[in-house]
């Protein structure tokens, strides 16, 4: 498409050895509202700078109308940058301040000498045409008259407004804006949202915003770029991004979610929680998926009358909602609803089908939700594996008592912390006698995978899979246990959702 | 709890408020009396009127003058390149090379002065420089190598500070690295170069510990005019010497307005040494 203003091809930017940008590919068609989320450090920052021309690209092309402007400088580019903390020249008033771009602007007229020669001159813009446009570029921020002030005497808000208006002045082809309104409070940040979208309205021009709150860019923008890890993650509009995101990174960014571990178990059926919910989507059987489902999304109804029952275990009043949370098992759900329910209510949820939003997991491991135990040993998936927990902290070892050292010398006692075991499917070994393994399953299915089987054993009470890649043939309903090494149980301490 | 004893925090200003009444307020009341006072204790304007019309006088004071604002011009046009370059360099060099700079300013400046004597007479020697006629140059030279480091530090100190932001703004404005240097950078480090001014303008026209062991006593500072007072201790010197004294600190007085002037941007704060 010939519309598009900007692209990235691939572009890669290291520091230290680490891509903190990763090949991005993305385009951005004119006069679009395009916002790069993410949390800190996802790269969404080096990528504007990159566009802006602050960072060059350690690899990959940047094209701007269709050329390349890798090897350009900032002061060649047709684009203007808002910075983070507005960078307004101290030692400049207002008008200067605005006018800064202006003065250094060179114009080509075309005049016609006495013989009637065309003669082209570069000039400096007239101070006439100077201040119309200073002023003009105040109005656009409701600053009138405030030409001679000294910015350092400006409010937060009045700042940013001139930063603003010193970057359209110069009337770009884009507009970059890294986190503009990060350093106001919450009213007037939302005031500026809307005043930033009209104004991208009435300019017309590419607005290309960077922020790390997800609300600022489901309400200001035409397309969300998420970002995670130097990837992109989804690229969308805010309805996408919010009602279908790609994977679970997305969902958990955007917006507050639940995200649960489920199996698909027939037809259009996915288990998790404990309990079989219809869906709409349409997955393979025995499928290892991520379930997402949105706080508001979740009914709360009296017990027994609902799909699963549980306990509510916390309730905090959020102005519009209540916001609690709902036990079942060891799970726990995030629930939003305006009618209130007290705190060890037993009360029953209901999902319906098209809210349960079901995410390929890539099934490249076994993922269980552990607990280490007093003597160093992980628990989960019913039972007791001996593990190397040291491997929770870099550097770390264990002392005579079986406490944990950490580098720094910090002494820990790891009994009870919940952790996230991986194991991957070919390191399981699957026993046919139930007392040498340390966790006992049936299994529930075999398919044959071209050159080996995968296996997948259910436990019984908690209903946890190993799936299993083996050559060996196994029989279907068979009691088996489980058997894994301690250095291929890999464990990552759990950071609390929503916390 | 209110009866407990207040310790309000302008009670700690109490000792430096001694020390300027002892040794700041005391003793430059005692110059203004001196200065306007005679032998015989009795008011008269002589030692100004005196001052004036010697015409070896007006000499000095012109050289101790043309001499400090040589010296601080060359300190500047060497500082501001030097400091510019170290702010600009990566943390951990950056503060290396510093130290380089700053390191004479830990060595005894009378010893300084007179190492930089036997190097000239080295340079003398192997025929480059002439060290018995070029007695002014030797002055400028030791003056400079002294105060150099008094010229970077404010001048660095200033630059390290400056918001990379800013200077992206500009070039993100549309002004390239001469623009950018010459509309931003400059400006921004402006308080920088007045603290240097005043800490080398004022000092170089009194330290003629320099001018002493490096011109050959033949050049005289206003400093050395004042120490001569002091010393020949005839009945009028010490009037004539304050007099003197006071005249200078008129001068310096004059300049710190002049470059005060320029510091007192309502919108610079902190910035500089001073």
């Amino acid at each position: 498409m010939t519309d598009k203003i900007i692209e990235l091809k691939n572009v890669i930017k290291t520091y230290d050895g680490t891509n903190v940008v990763d090949g991005i590919s993305l385009y951005i068609r004119k006069g679009e509202f395009v916002t790069l989320l993410g949390p800190s450090g996802c790269g969404k920052t080096t990528t504007l700078r990159m566009i802006a021309g602050f960072e060059k690209p350690d690899g990959g092309e940047i094209l701007l109308n269709g050329k390349s402007i890798t090897d350009i400088p900032p002061y060649l580019r047709p684009i203007n940058t808002v910075f983070q903390r507005y960078a307004l020249f101290p030692h400049l008033n207002v008008y200067d301040n605005i006018a800064y771009g202006l003065k250094l602007k060179r114009v080509v007229n075309v005049y016609e000498d006495k013989k009637g020669r065309r003669i082209e001159k570069r000039e400096r813009l007239s101070k006439k045409v100077i201040d119309e446009k200073v002023s003009k570029a105040l109005k656009m921020v409701d600053l009138e008259e405030f030409e001679k002030r000294d910015v350092n005497t400006l409010s937060g808000g009045q700042q940013q407004r001139i930063a603003i208006a010193r970057a359209i002045v110069n009337e770009p082809q884009i507009l970059l804006l890294d986190e503009p309104l990060g350093a106001l409070d919450l009213k007037m940040r939302q005031d500026m949202q809307l005043e930033l979208k009209a104004m991208h309205k009435k300019l017309g021009i590419t607005f290309i915003y960077v922020t790390h709150d997800q609300e600022e860019a489901l309400t200001m923008s035409d397309t969300i770029v998420v970002m995670n890890d130097g990837i992109i993650q989804q690229v969308g509009t805010p309805k996408d991004i919010y009602n279908e995101p790609k994977n679970a990174f997305v969902a958990d960014f955007i917006g507050e979610s639940n995200i649960f571990n489920g199996t698909i178990v027939g037809d259009r059926k996915v288990r998790f929680v404990g309990h079989t919910f219809d869906m709409v989507d349409d997955f393979e059987l025995h499928e290892k998926v991520d379930v997402v489902v949105r706080p508001e999304d979740v009914f709360l109804v009296n017990k027994g009358l609902g799909q699963v029952d549980g306990t509510i275990i916390s309730s905090i009043f959020k102005g519009v909602h209540y916001e609690m949370t709902f036990q079942v098992g060891k799970t726990e759900i995030l629930i939003q609803d305006t009618v209130e329910r007290t705190v060890g209510e037993e009360v029953s949820v209901i999902i319906k089908p098209e809210d349960i939003h079901i995410m390929h997991k890539g099934y490249t491991m076994n993922v269980y939700d552990g607990v280490i135990t007093k003597d160093n040993k992980v628990s989960f998936a019913e039972g007791e594996f001996a593990c190397d927990v040291t491997k929770l902290y870099p550097g770390s070892r264990l002392n005579e008592e079986g406490y944990l050292v950490t580098a720094d010398g910090q002494e820990l006692d790891l009994t009870d912390t919940h952790v996230r075991v991986e194991v991957p499917l070919d390191k399981i070994e699957i026993i046919d006698n139930e007392e040498d393994g340390d966790s006992v399953g049936q299994i529930i299915s075999i398919i044959y995978k071209g050159d080996h089987y995968q296996v997948i054993i259910r436990t019984f009470e908690e209903e946890e899979d190993f799936v299993v890649d083996t050559e060996y043939l196994w029989n279907e309903n068979d009691k088996v246990s489980v058997k894994i090494k301690p250095e291929d149980i890999n464990l990552k301490l759990k950071v609390k959702q929503n916390g | 709890m209110g009866k407990a004893l207040k310790f309000s925090r302008k009670n700690l200003g109490i000792p430096y408020f001694l020390f300027l009444c002892l040794f700041v307020i005391f003793p430059l009341l005692l110059i203004v009396v001196y200065a306007f006072t005679d032998g015989n204790g009795s008011l008269t304007f002589a030692n100004f009127i005196d001052f004036f019309t010697k015409g070896s006088n007006i000499y000095v004071l012109f050289i101790s003058f043309a001499l400090a604002i040589l010296t601080t011009a060359i300190c500047l046009v060497i500082a501001y390149p030097v400091s510019y370059i170290l702010a600009r360099t990566n943390m951990k060099a950056g503060s290396v090379y510093l130290l380089l700079f700053i390191l004479p300013m830990w060595i005894n400046f009378v010893l300084r002065t007179a190492a930089m004597k036997e190097l000239l007479f080295a340079l003398d020697k192997l025929g480059v420089y002439n060290i018995t006629d070029w007695y002014f140059a030797n002055t400028v030279i030791g003056m400079v190598y002294d105060y150099l480091p008094f010229t970077i530090l404010p001048i660095y100190t200033v630059l390290i500070k400056l918001d990379k932001n800013v200077l992206e703004a500009s070039s993100d404005l549309g002004a390239n690295k001469v623009q950018t240097f010459l509309r931003t950078t400059l400006p921004l480090s402006l308080p920088g170069i007045v603290s240097a001014i005043t800490m080398v303008l004022l000092p170089t026209t009194t330290s003629y510990v320099i001018s002493d062991t490096l011109g050959n006593s033949k050049v005289t500072i206003i400093g050395k005019l004042i120490e001569n007072q002091f010393n020949i201790g005839t009945a009028d010197s010490w009037h004539t010497g304050s007099a003197i004294s006071l005249i200078l600190l008129c001068f310096i007085f004059g300049t710190m307005l002049l470059t005060g002037k320029f510091n007192e941007r309502p919108n610079q704060r902190g910035g500089g040494l001073w």
